[in-house]
């Protein structure tokens, strides 16, 4: 369960949001919106931790998680606007890096199979760099394959996404939330996870 | 997967990239061997001369063309968003910026090691001041590389960061630079060079405990 109480947010000399709470339970979602520069992202880079928040408090299964360290780190799998992906290096070591690096052994027939369950069978051995704006947004989605972590704060998971990608996207979610997992997103669109509780969180600019 | 597991995770992701990138790798070692081939052609054959100048020329050689790659040393990963995964990552940032840089050392310092030898024979040196300016080097360049990651971690982000890296880190260069060419010139001289292989011994061991973890310090600001 994630929880957090009277989180405040200062940009430069701009209150981007303040007093802003919510509580989180397993298999249930956060859809965020609001208007650009309304500190959607800003919101979420100080939910996983990286940035402080100007006030407030938020917490994990009851504790704070500045406290907890490696523990909330190992419970969250984040998605920024950027794709964490290396131009140079192909979609799948690419795949097996990313996953090394948060201390996940993949190797390369799994991350093949998990490749072609995003639709990218056959592009495996293909530099990052030739990949198109979607294919890479969904070798980024793919570390959600791997990810053990219950709670999923995503930042536009579904930009650059075609429709099948979008579909796909809807239904790991579903499967994710069904399984007690938890998840914060932004997006622009329409988003329709079925079976599952959404809350709605309005950032005012 | 275990801490070593996933050091040489990063090292062979690093070496991988710069593979693919070589002429991002060939810049610092031909800096290298062009800056250490000017002096003798600049200066004609006068031996003695050549080999008083020669330990401290080729370190400041070796200590620019080190710093000519710092700038990329954290910049790619923050561009492309890997530093932020990094620093969310359970593994410890300390563990994964320690790989990133023994991997810039393995693409930065050590050919610099490697070619020196070449280079000093232009200088006239004889094998046995070779064989200190390689060890000399052996324990420089991971230092140069340690303590650049804290100018790197410092500047990165920063408008005008690569005449800001050099701003901060060539004077915290300067007791490598002290040890490592006096310890060629004490050789030289016949004082022996130990003393100074020592100290900077001790310098590099020092640095190996304590730069990851400034630098990681330093990283975390950077991404907030």
């Amino acid at each position: 369960m994630l929880t957090a109480t009277d989180l405040a947010c200062v940009r430069g000399d701009r209150r981007l949001f303040s007093g802003l709470g919510f509580t989180l339970e397993p298999g249930a979602w956060i859809y965020l919106t609001g208007e650009n520069g309304s500190g959607k992202t800003s919101l979420l880079r100080i939910l996983v931790g990286l940035s402080p928040a100007e006030a407030g408090e938020i917490r994990w299964q009851g504790s704070a998680i500045g406290r907890l360290g490696d523990e909330y780190r190992k419970a969250v799998t984040y998605l920024g606007h950027h794709n964490a992906l290396k131009e140079e290096l192909t979609a799948r070591e690419n795949l097996c890096t990313g996953a090394a690096m948060a201390g996940i052994n993949l190797d390369a027939g799994r991350a093949d199979a998990l490749l072609g369950s995003v639709g990218l069978a056959g592009r495996e051995e293909l530099p990052a760099r030739f990949l198109s704006q979607g294919q890479k947004r969904r070798v980024a989605l793919a570390r959600l394959l791997w990810s053990e972590s219950p709670l999923w704060i995503l930042d536009e998971p579904f930009v650059a996404l075609d429709v099948a990608a979008v579909a796909w996207l809807a239904a790991t979610l579903a499967g994710h939330l069904a399984a007690g997992g938890m998840a914060i997103l932004t997006s622009h669109q329409e988003v329709l996870i079925e079976g599952s509780t959404m809350q709605t969180l309005r950032l005012a600019a | 997967m275990n801490a070593f597991g996933v050091l040489s995770a990063v090292v062979r992701r690093d070496l991988l990239v710069a593979l693919r990138r070589k002429s991002e790798v060939l810049t610092s070692l031909f800096f290298f061997v062009i800056v250490a081939s000017l002096f003798p052609l600049g200066i004609g054959s006068e031996m003695d001369l050549l080999r008083k100048i020669a330990p401290g020329v080729l370190w400041v050689a070796a200590l620019l063309a080190a710093m000519l790659s710092l700038n990329r040393l954290f910049a790619n990963d923050h561009a492309d968003g890997t530093l932020e995964q990094m620093a969310l990552s359970p593994v410890p940032l300390g563990l994964l910026v320690s790989g990133k840089i023994l991997a810039h050392w393995l693409v930065a310092g050590l050919p610099l090691v490697l070619i020196a030898p070449l280079l000093g024979l232009q200088y006239d040196l004889s094998p046995r001041a070779l064989l200190v300016l390689v060890i000399s080097l052996l324990l420089g360049t991971p230092l140069l590389s340690l303590i650049g990651a804290i100018g790197a971690a410092l500047t990165l982000g920063v408008r005008g960061g690569g005449v800001l890296v050099s701003l901060l880190t060539l004077p915290l260069y300067i007791p490598a630079l002290i040890f490592g060419a006096g310890a060629v010139e004490a050789d030289i001289s016949g004082l022996g060079a130990a003393g100074h292989l020592s100290l900077l011994a001790a310098l590099l061991t020092l640095a190996v405990f304590f730069a990851p973890w400034a630098t990681t310090a330093a990283l975390k600001i950077a991404l907030e």
